[in-house]
């Protein structure tokens, strides 16, 4: 009886959305008479920080700073419509029609400024800190906040913008299955330590070493409290979680979180992130959509690790510490 | 985390001023604070709490109602049953075409699992709802139940849903979401070896932080206001609003802010009879799942069983892959449908296989109906083939990792559903797991690379 050390590795791809109806989501952006920006959806935050990326989409597309903009989103009078945030399609979806919207807004942006400069719009640009300079000539410049002011009070222009993200539904051939169900894919692989008590059953993950190819981080910080956590649920859906251990037997079903068994702090694995970007075709700055992929490699990882510690397969989630014993014993009889 | 520059710097720009850089998330400081309101901070007066009788059995057909008793218990202000609920029977992806509707907002005549709604009951407290929701007496016939997705598949199982007629959702290619690509048994025939293995995984839980649920708010005007941690607001209001068969305009959704979803809020259960009930009784509504309801009631993540047969060459090309993947959708579809189908449009994993051949069901059983979760339709394929890719590569003596070089995916491939492969970057990721692990691979596949003209 012994504790024993094994590694496993797990490779995998994941599609942003799901093409089912198109996958719309629409977007509104507009400017305040100070030259902030209001960018108007319907689209759900579930934590993960939608409000703030569509922040960032927004003002990278205009050429202000990411404070100069306010995200109103998921009041049905208000908002555009969204299909939801699930499918990985959130960040994707949304930020492609914030760009859309924030390019006509901008768009609206230069051509009163250019008539403020006497010159045309596409001699413009934007410094990012809230100015409009003429090309080549930086001193020629007007503020935004100015522009802002031009458009409502003396031109009576709308500095706005609508945005649309609208795939054409895809219908599965039903002889051969031919079909596009999404758009963009995501890349994992990752590689989990375990060590396995022979004599309890008891898994313990040691390291996990994520590598996740996501388009791109449009805000690393952010990026990487989800590619942590799917991390840590990953392992948690590999050995701990189920709400019917005796699947299809509907007995013993956790009620709380006392019964449903989840790692806590003390079982947390040394976790490594590592980030690749290859920019999308089609995504907002070539994000892709990460929320679910980053979930998902860990379990395999996890299984492959457990026979490389122990010779036994368990190919039944979760890979309790009871089915690796009964794995053992019937090694052991053979 | 650590950002790999070095990888795909030829086609990208890091040149942005917003994007790429680690701001400060605007909404951070309200959550670690305890400021950010969530639906649940909105508190009306006058408002009544929604509680549920349940279905104690797995399978039982209704013999009769009796809410006599619940309706004259103090502080109870309304008892709902099937035939206040307007257009009763529904499902969920009805918008966008995907039927039959299968399931009961209220069970009328029959429950086809354990903890299905039969009843609803309005009170002026949470007690008073859940003393008098115990008052109902419900007559049941029970019904043989079926458990095993096997065993509903059989000949002479219990029909779980008449709506379907039988224990598995129909496509319009049949029972099962078929994908063929090449010949697949050609290929296993020229294969050197075969093998064919089975995984099997259990329901789990999302586990969410805030439990499903609404509170809605009469306006005065004829409109209702619902407060909802839905994921997806305009799906719910027009599932309300077909359910209570009241135009759009009359309902009004506010959400947006949600502690944790993992797609556990997505099925419209607690809106439309919480808005039928403020619109029944003119008052503030309020239904939240208890952490109970959150773990047996609300969806969880399907139960599924894939079966995987490769065939394979000595050199560690796959040559032949066939899965048959089977859902658990419990008694209801759901999202479940698409999930099987979305399985079907993922398989056989990242790599290039010549020939394929794909099946995959959604199969009905007397459980609670499974619904969308984080990775759907994917994640247990992807446990199933990457176990599958290990136990292949020991078959034939080769390093699991320098085996799925040999197969990964690159731009350009064809995928078994007929798309091309585009921005691929498995090879990539391998690399550098590779090094980050201190797993060598032999250096011809350090060298090799996703694009098209890539070694």
């Amino acid at each position: 009886m012994a504790i024993r050390r094994g590694r496993g590795v797990a490779a995998i791809n994941y599609p942003t959305g799901m093409n089912l109806g198109g996958d719309p989501t629409q977007a509104l952006v507009h400017s305040t008479p100070t030259g902030n920006f209001m960018v108007t959806l319907s689209s759900v935050d579930l934590g993960q920080g939608m409000k703030q990326i569509m922040a960032q989409i927004c003002a990278e597309t205009i050429g202000v700073p990411t404070d100069r903009v306010v995200v109103d989103t998921a009041d049905t009078d208000t908002g555009p419509h969204c299909m939801g945030t699930f499918a990985s399609r959130g960040t994707h979806r949304a930020g492609n029609a914030v760009i859309q919207a924030a390019r006509e807004a901008r768009q609206v942006m230069l051509e009163v400024a250019a008539e403020e400069l006497e010159v045309n719009a596409s001699d413009l640009e934007t410094d990012g800190q809230g100015n409009i300079l003429v090309k080549g000539a930086p001193q020629k410049s007007i503020s935004i906040f100015d522009v802002a002011l031009s458009a409502h009070f003396k031109r009576g222009r709308s500095i706005s913008g609508r945005g649309m993200f609208l795939i054409p539904r895809s219908y599965p051939e039903k002889d051969t299955g031919a079909m596009k169900p999404s758009t963009c894919y995501a890349h994992a692989c990752t590689v989990a330590e375990v060590e396995v008590d022979d004599e309890t059953g008891e898994v313990t993950v040691l390291t996990v070493k994520n590598v996740f190819e996501i388009g791109r981080a449009l805000n690393p910080r952010m990026v990487e409290q989800q590619l942590v956590g799917g991390s840590w649920m990953g392992i948690s859906h590999a050995l701990y979680e189920t709400t019917e251990p005796y699947y299809p037997n509907r007995d013993h079903g956790g009620t709380d979180f006392n019964q449903y068994l989840m790692p806590g702090p003390g079982d947390l694995a040394e976790t490594e992130i590592i980030v690749l970007e290859r920019p999308s075709a089609d995504g907002p700055y070539g994000a892709k959509g990460p929320g679910e992929m980053c979930a998902n490699p860990q379990i395999p990882a996890v299984a492959n690790a457990v026979f490389d510690a122990v010779g036994v397969r368990v190919d039944t989630l979760p890979i309790t510490p009871e089915r690796i014993l009964r794995a053992l014993k019937a090694q052991a009889a053979n | 985390m650590e950002l790999r520059k070095n990888y795909f710097a030829d086609v990208r720009k890091d040149d942005l001023h917003e994007i790429g850089q680690p701001r400060p998330r605007s909404d951070s400081p309200g959550h670690v604070t305890g400021k950010t309101a969530f639906f649940a901070d909105r508190n009306f007066p006058g408002m009544l709490h929604l509680k549920m009788v349940r279905s104690p059995h797995h399978h039982a057909r209704i013999r009769s109602i009796n809410t006599s008793e619940a309706v004259k218990y103090p502080g109870v202000v309304k008892v709902l049953t099937a035939k206040d609920v307007p257009h009763n029977v529904y499902t969920i992806l009805i918008l966008i075409q995907i039927g039959p509707e299968d399931e009961t907002v209220l069970a009328d005549g029959k429950v086809r699992w354990k903890g299905e709604a039969v009843v609803a009951v309005l009170a002026e407290t949470e007690r008073a709802a859940q003393e008098a929701a115990a008052k109902v007496k419900v007559d049941y016939e029970v019904l043989p139940a079926v458990f095993d997705m096997e065993e509903a598949l059989k000949p002479g199982a219990p029909l779980v849903n008449e709506y379907h007629g039988q224990n598995y959702y129909l496509y319009d290619s049949g029972e099962c979401r078929k994908v063929r690509f090449g010949d697949v048994e050609a290929g296993f025939a020229g294969a050197d070896h075969i093998l064919e293995q089975s995984y099997q995984s259990s329901p789990i839980e999302h586990a969410p932080t805030e439990t499903t649920g609404c509170v809605v708010a009469p306006e005065g005007n004829d409109r209702f206001t619902c407060y909802t941690n839905t994921q997806a607001m305009f799906f719910t209001l027009d599932n309300a609003s077909i359910i209570l068969q009241m135009p759009g305009s009359k309902l009004h959704f506010v959400g947006g802010t949600v502690g944790g979803g993992f797609g556990g809020k997505v099925d419209v259960i607690v809106e439309p009879i919480a808005i039928l009930g403020a619109k029944l009784t003119g008052r503030p509504v309020s239904f939240i799942y208890s952490r109970e309801e959150e773990m047996q009631i609300s969806s969880p993540r399907a139960a599924e069983k894939v079966v995987i047969k490769d065939g394979v060459m000595k050199d560690g090309r796959i040559v032949a892959r066939k899965v048959t993947g089977y859902t658990d959708a419990g008694a209801y579809s759901r999202h479940s449908p698409y999930g099987a189908q979305k399985g079907a449009g993922h398989y056989p994993g990242p790599y290039t296989i010549p020939n394929v051949w794909i099946d995959t069901y959604c199969v009905y059983t007397n459980r609670t109906p499974s619904s969308a979760m984080r990775g759907f339709g994917v994640t247990i394929g992807d446990f199933a083939l990457e176990v599958q890719m290990d136990k292949l590569a020991r078959l034939i003596g080769m390093d699991p990792l320098e085996f799925r070089f040999i197969n990964a995916y690159r731009d350009g491939d064809m995928k078994a559903h007929r798309q091309p492969t585009e921005g691929a970057a498995l090879i990539e990721c391998m690399q550098e797991a590779s090094r980050a692990a201190n797993w060598p691979v032999a250096e011809k596949y350090m060298a090799m690379s996703s694009y098209k003209n890539g070694a």
